[in-house]
């Protein structure tokens, strides 16, 4: 061990966590009377003795330590009050185990692990168990009173069956099984009558078995259901061991408990004989998943049942397969011929697969590289003379030791088995490395393992950033610009993680500068809004492109920025002032014309009143008004069609209201041209020709407008006289078209006649006068209207005119 | 050479991905769904009726204010745009949900295509953000429309662009095409024409960076991406299409590939019921490459289509006919077997020979020859600076608004804008004749530039005209040689620049680039060296083609056309905002002034 302890081991509090964690020391002021004014130091060690880290203990008197499954200290003082350290001494947080515990105190204490996480177990002064089966999720549960308890048991545990947590505790010669409602007194079968008081209970790792230690010696070992026994053993020592833990293998049929006393270590299992070794020193035994970790003052051991493999192989004189082609590999390094043999007598046995298989397993069992590599090298020897021997295992065990070596370093200090590493996987052992801070490792074997970037490099370098914004002795831009240059644009990276994180330590500064690096703006602008970094918040929006995310970010200023400064703000952000826009189109209308009005944006302005006369003002006058409002913006804003139209428009909407009240008829909202036309059809002549002078309507139009009603009213003889009344602007073909749209083909062919010579062919053609359309076109010479003649022609009735058409063109094309 | 990049791989949206997710994961005791009215159209291409039934969705309804219509379900789903004014009449549904005599019933929403921070909040003002249990999204970005065509069916996507400066359709464009580079590997190379193009492309590039996970290991099936702002090219819309899809189009409107068409000539041919039971309801058609004889004509000039239907008409009865002749059980069989495809075959003909007939019936009258020759006067160049009597006269006679809207932009187009006087005179024109109210609807049209004034003395379109060869005037209809014959004589700015760009390159026309608005751009995205292919003899490449603010089927038929060209090299897929022509086009810039009641 690395460490160099001033106290005894026995003198402190020690908690060591499983799966070759930390060791926690706090030296134990509990037993010893207290030295005022000297507060005691709170210890942590790396599982091989290196320091991580200590404090000097100022808060309550400590009961118990502990540690939690994602390896925190927990600290349960005596007024039951419970504080969460992590692996730096770092506070991080405390909580209560209850009012009823803080009266009574905590005599005994206890820290277990369930599917349900980490828990808390309290024996108060008053005989009575609270517990919490989650810490992060703290329900106390009181337990039932055992009756008639006047004294603290003598030894008790909790055991976890089918998902409840119950607590088992001896009181002499009783045994007491406390559930949630009630206590049971239970007799573990086929103890023997004689065995006495219970002193020692161990609880296996698994919860699965049960071991009982009495004042004669005598340790009982069953199942934790207390149904079944699995046998007892008869020791000469009747002290009270110091510690008594389980030690097996998963899947093994042998079962074994390890019982200490102060300078002995006993290992007594089914068999009636029992191991023995001497302790030097003060050691603290850890149950782990498949062994004990066995540590003191200099030495930290494990102490595990062989592996089955391991066995066959360096047995003495052993003629298992694996053992036989470890021999064989050798010799074959030594290049003698013994190596055949060997080799031989295993494939005689047609056993060649096993003893690779064999080997490589071993090897995975093995501490000392020297004899990993030699294992590995004959299953690699083995592999070669066979066919098919599928790689996976071999490649996964070498790449496995290689990490578990590199781990198992006294520097790093995590002596983990292979067996513990597969139960607790990769990502958790990275989380671990991450803990302690050894960031550059978890890399490497995130590299090594080609873990993919974004469950394996990105999320540590994300959690070294966020203890990076911790370094308060930095200054902003450095940490910010230390983490961009090592995170750079690794995928998976969510600076704003980061930046949230350097928030809450304060840092407003670092958390803006690192969420520059954040290219995802959905995470940057909640944040800078939480930051109360508003308009950094609306550059960010706008340069995402996601209207969706600049909206909130307006909104959010509209309420937290005053009128004046908001619409300033937005002034600067086009793209912002846009959407507001659009918002206010929809939802405020008069905030709309705010807008404009600050932008002295008169066309708009002017628009605007247009809109309103249509859409908010119900009366004349009203839309007068808001019409009268636009002209004035229109003539600003240098329109001045606009202007004008708008003034025409007041122009008529006032007329339409007087035609309206003289005719009684419906006029307003016509089109100037549906107003005429109307009145045209109504025979209001003069009035028609007033609105056709005063609104300067082109004559052309005008003559369109006044035949189309003229033939709607089919008022055949005004039509005459107007069309009399000068030379017609758009001549006289359209005077055929309506009267042959209103089927009147007498007066149709009235004007036919008065059409130009070039509209000829298609005036006789409308009014179906073929012959004189063929005369028309012979005459132009034409040889396009004399085909459009040919193609209104029908076989049956036209022939004569064909027949003349015909003739002209064979002329035509004569000459 | 092969045209289209298969539907099944081209949509990210399959129809189980989407009921999976409109059904969620709920308790099976029904559930109804409350459609925004404007997301039934696309939807329907992705997912039928009866296969949401399957998921337990029992009962649809469309949204609207007021209380929920009864229904036994333990459900309500809403599926809606990220709108505000939605969110209010769902607020309103929630809140007037009858407690105490109905049952509880669980609210759920899905937002298409995206979440809003913006509309949840409001619901959350409104008070009913916690009645929800779940809040999600259906990232509908593009939906397919055809093996090579994808659309957004964004409705005021252009509006939003140009008039309003409201980019929330480009950024859905650019989520999109990132879902499709998800799918089909990251392009290469892209280009662009435009502001909102340059827009996209930046967002693009940005949301790359966004993206966990790194490099896209796919293989790339698109070499180049052309992003072009529909700004570039206002005149293709303006003018009418003469393809066979294209006429569809502008008479009788499809939407999401669906058209409606009058009865009449669709009445059952058989004697004795003659002209009894003409039915009443339009006729419902779907129209996409999945029917032989559509794939076939769709983008054929409308001209060539008459000569196609007679031949297939010939091939048909022959086939019929082959009956006649099948005299061993075996040939009976054969000919039996080939009788469904047959059948259908005859169907699908008679269907688009009426709708041919129709066409027709439109396309030789006086009035569209008149229209069709003005349009291609003024694309051709001819007196485009003064005002046209065809106009006025249609003006006079109070043709139907938007034609005339789009005569006169076209002109405008056509003349890099209008003189002072003849603009003024249109503009008075028109408010005289249709309302004052249209001032507003010109308003817009001037700040999207498809109405505007000259500003320089000097008119640029005949300059982009000759360089790029817009107007041809040997146009052969019947069987092509450019994409010219879309229009009978135009061939559509907006595809020429994307044929320009495949050969020989836009350097060629740097000065005529710079003639149209918005910048144009080149940027590369790096592939890994596994990635990057390695051209066969022969192979073409992969063009997507991106219209920002809709694209016509004129358009997209000149596009195919190039596809299809022996030496051309490049194959076409085709993505936009909106699936546009002229008249809605114009209808979507227009404001809705509507007078008071009295």
């Amino acid at each position: 061990m690395a460490w160099n302890l001033k106290e005894d081991l026995r003198d402190c509090l020690v908690a060591a966590a499983p799966y070759g964690g930390p060791i926690a020391l706090l030296k134990n002021n509990f037993r010893k009377e207290k030295s005022l004014g000297s507060r005691p130091l709170l210890e942590i060690y790396s599982a091989s003795g290196v320091p991580l880290a200590s404090v000097l203990w100022k808060s309550g008197q400590v009961v118990q330590l502990g540690w939690t499954a994602s390896e925190d200290l927990l600290c349960i003082q005596e007024d039951g009050t419970v504080l969460i350290y992590n692996l730096f001494c770092e506070f991080k947080r405390h909580f209560s185990m209850g009012n009823e515990v803080l009266q009574n105190h905590v005599r005994e204490a206890k820290v277990f692990h369930t599917e349900y996480g980490t828990g808390v177990a309290i024996l108060t002064g008053a005989h009575r168990f609270s517990l919490t089966t989650n810490i992060d999720d703290l329900k106390l549960r009181r337990m039932p009173e055992v009756p008639g308890l006047q004294k603290l048991p003598s030894c008790w545990a909790v055991l976890s069956q089918d998902r409840v947590t119950i607590i088992l505790l001896a009181v002499g010669q009783d045994l007491y099984l406390l559930d949630n409602t009630s206590c049971s007194v239970v007799t573990p079968p086929g103890i023997s009558a004689h065995a006495g008081a219970y002193v020692q209970m161990a609880v296996s790792f698994n919860y699965r078995y049960l071991a009982l230690f009495t004042d004669t010696g005598s340790i009982w070992m069953g199942t934790s259901s207390l149904k079944e026994k699995l046998g007892e053993f008869s020791c000469d020592f009747r002290a009270p061991p110091r510690q008594m833990v389980w030690c097996t293998r998963p899947r093994s049929k042998q079962r074994a408990v390890v019982v200490a006393w102060d300078r002995r270590l006993l290992v007594a299992g089914n068999s009636k004989e029992c191991i023995q070794f001497v302790l030097d020193e003060d050691s603290y035994l850890v149950p782990e998943l498949d062994g004990v970790r066995i540590f003191s003052c200099t030495t930290h051991e494990f102490l595990h049942e062989i592996p089955e493999a391991s066995e066959e192989i360096f047995k003495i004189a052993s003629m298992a397969p694996g053992a036989l082609l470890l021999e064989a590999q050798r010799e074959y390094e030594k290049q003698s011929q013994k190596a055949d043999e060997y080799l031989r007598e295993i494939k005689d046995q047609n056993l060649l697969a096993e003893a690779v298989r064999q080997c490589i397993e071993a090897a995975g069992y093995e501490h000392e590289p020297e004899t990993q590599k030699s294992l590995l090298r004959a299953a690699s020897f083995g592999k070669c003379f066979l066919d098919k021997f599928p790689s996976e295992s071999f490649v996964w065990t070498c790449r496995d030791l290689r990490v578990l070596n590199a781990i198992r370093d006294y520097q790093i200090g995590i002596p983990l088995t292979f067996a513990q590493y597969k139960q607790l996987t990769i990502e958790v052992l990275l989380d671990r490395l991450v803990l302690r801070r050894l960031y550059p490792l978890a890399i490497k074997i995130c590299e090594y393992l080609r873990l993919s970037e974004f469950q394996g490099v990105s999320r540590i370098l994300a959690h070294w950033a966020c203890y990076k914004v911790q370094q308060k002795d930095k200054s902003d831009e450095e940490v910010a610009h230390a983490i961009n240059q090592k995170l750079g644009d690794t995928p998976g990276i969510s600076y704003s993680e980061i930046a949230a994180r350097a928030y809450d330590c304060g840092r407003t500064e670092l958390a803006i500068k690192l969420l520059e690096y954040e290219p995802r703006s959905g995470e940057q602008v909640p944040l800078l809004l939480k930051m109360k970094k508003s308009q950094l918040a609306l550059n960010k929006a706008i340069e995402s492109g996601d209207t969706d995310l600049v909206y909130t970010v307006v909104l959010h200023l509209k309420n937290e920025l005053n009128r004046g400064t908001f619409f300033m703000t937005l002034q600067k952000q086009p793209v912002a002032l846009s959407l507001y826009r659009q918002f206010c189109k929809h939802q405020e209308l008069e905030t709309l014309k705010d807008l404009y009005n600050q932008d002295d944006d008169h066309q708009e302005l002017g628009n605007f009143h247009v809109h309103s006369s249509y859409s908010s003002e119900k009366r004349i006058e009203g839309r007068v008004g808001a019409l009268q409002n636009a002209v004035d913006e229109y003539y600003k804003a240098k329109n001045e069609f606009a202007a004008k139209a708008t003034e025409d428009q007041i122009k008529l909407l006032r007329m339409q209201r007087r035609l309206q009240d003289e005719l009684d008829k419906p006029y307003v909202d016509y089109s100037l041209h549906d107003t005429v036309y109307s009145l045209i059809l109504d025979g209001n002549h003069k009035r028609a020709e007033q609105l056709y002078r005063d609104f300067r309507i082109p004559d052309k139009r005008f003559w369109w407008l006044k035949i189309s009603a003229l033939a709607e009213r089919e008022d055949w003889e005004e039509m005459e006289k107007f069309s009399k009344s000068k030379k017609s602007p758009i001549g006289y073909l359209p005077f055929v078209e309506i009267c042959m749209k209103h089927h009147n083909r007498h007066e149709a062919k009235k004007y036919a006649a008065r059409v130009t010579p070039e509209q000829r062919v298609k005036a006789h053609i409308l009014v179906r006068e073929l012959d004189q359309a063929a005369d028309a076109a012979i005459e132009h010479k034409n040889e396009n209207e004399m085909n459009l003649v040919l193609s209104k022609c029908t076989a049956a009735t036209d022939s004569l005119v064909v027949e003349k058409i015909n003739r002209a063109k064979a002329q035509t094309l004569k000459k | 050479v092969a045209t289209s990049v298969g539907c099944g791989r081209q949509s990210p949206a399959c129809p189980s991905h989407c009921s999976r997710s409109v059904a969620f994961d709920v308790s099976s005791l029904g559930q109804a769904i409350v459609w925004d009215e404007y997301l039934t159209g696309p939807f329907g291409l992705i997912a039928q009726y009866s296969l949401l039934k399957e998921h337990e969705v029992e009962k649809m309804f469309t949204l609207k204010a007021g209380r929920l219509p009864p229904a036994d379900v333990k459900n309500i789903i809403f599926l809606v745009r990220p709108r505000l004014e939605l969110m209010d009449i769902i607020a309103e549904n929630v809140l007037s949900e009858d407690r105490v005599r109905s049952p509880l019933r669980d609210f759920h929403i899905l937002f298409v295509p995206r979440r809003s921070l913006l509309c949840e909040q409001r619901l959350k003002d409104q008070g009913v953000l916690g009645s929800f249990i779940h809040r999600e999204q259906y990232s509908l970005d593009l939906i397919p429309f055809d093996g090579d065509l994808l659309s957004m069916e964004s409705e005021s996507a252009f509006k939003e662009c140009y008039l309003e400066n409201d980019q929330t359709s480009l950024y859905q464009a650019a989520k999109g095409l990132m879902t499709l580079q998800a799918l089909y590997g990251t392009i290469p190379q892209i280009f662009g024409k435009g502001d909102c193009a340059r827009h996209v492309a930046n967002m693009m590039i940005r949301m790359k960076r966004e993206f966990p996970g790194g490099q896209n290991s796919i293989f790339p099936i698109f070499d180049t991406l052309l992003l072009l702002d529909r700004n570039v090219d206002l005149l293709s819309p303006l003018a009418t299409q003469l393809t066979y899809e294209g006429l569809i189009d502008e008479i009788y409107g499809i939407q999401n590939t669906y058209v409606k068409l009058p009865p009449e000539k669709f009445a059952p041919k058989k004697q004795g019921e003659g002209g009894k039971d003409l039915p009443t309801e339009p006729k419902k058609l779907q129209l996409n490459s999945a029917e032989e004889l559509y794939a076939e004509i769709r983008d054929k000039n409308f001209n060539a289509v008459g000569s196609v239907l007679s031949k297939k008409a010939k091939i048909i009865s022959a086939a019929f006919e082959e009956r006649h002749h099948a005299k061993t059980v075996g040939e009976i069989k054969q000919f039996v077997s080939q009788l469904p495809h047959m059948q259908a075959a005859r169907s699908s003909l008679a269907n688009h020979t009426s709708i041919a007939e129709l066409i027709k019936d439109i396309t030789t009258s006086e009035d569209f020859f008149d229209n069709l020759t003005v349009e291609q006067e003024f694309m051709s160049g001819i007196d485009t600076d003064k005002v046209n009597n065809y106009t006025e006269d249609c003006i006079a006679q109070k043709h139907p608004l938007i034609k005339i809207l789009r005569l006169v932009c076209l002109q405008s187009v056509c003349n890099s804008g209008l003189k002072q006087k003849v603009l003024d005179h249109y503009k008075r024109e028109i408010l005289q004749t249709y309302g004052y109210e249209h001032i507003l609807t010109l308003n817009n049209l001037e700040k999207a530039g498809l109405l505007k004034l000259q500003t320089s003395s000097r008119n640029n379109y005949p300059t982009i005209r000759k360089t790029m060869r817009l107007w041809m005037d040997d146009v052969n209809e019947q069987n092509p040689n450019d994409i010219s014959y879309v229009y009978s004589g135009y061939a559509p700015l907006s595809v020429r620049l994307a044929q320009l760009l495949a050969r020989p390159g836009w350097r060629s026309i740097e000065e005529v680039l710079k003639m149209l608005p918005g910048p144009h751009f080149e940027e590369r995205q790096q592939l890994p060296t596994g990635l990057q292919k390695k051209r066969q003899q022969g192979e073409n490449r992969v063009t997507l083609v991106f219209f920002l603010g809709g694209v016509t089927y004129a358009e997209i038929a000149a596009l195919r056309f190039l596809s299809q060209m022996e030496d051309g090299g490049t194959e076409y897929v085709i993505a936009t905002t909106k699936l546009i022509n002229g008249t809605n086009w114009i209808k979507s810039l227009m404001e809705k002034l509507e007078p008071p009641p009295f």
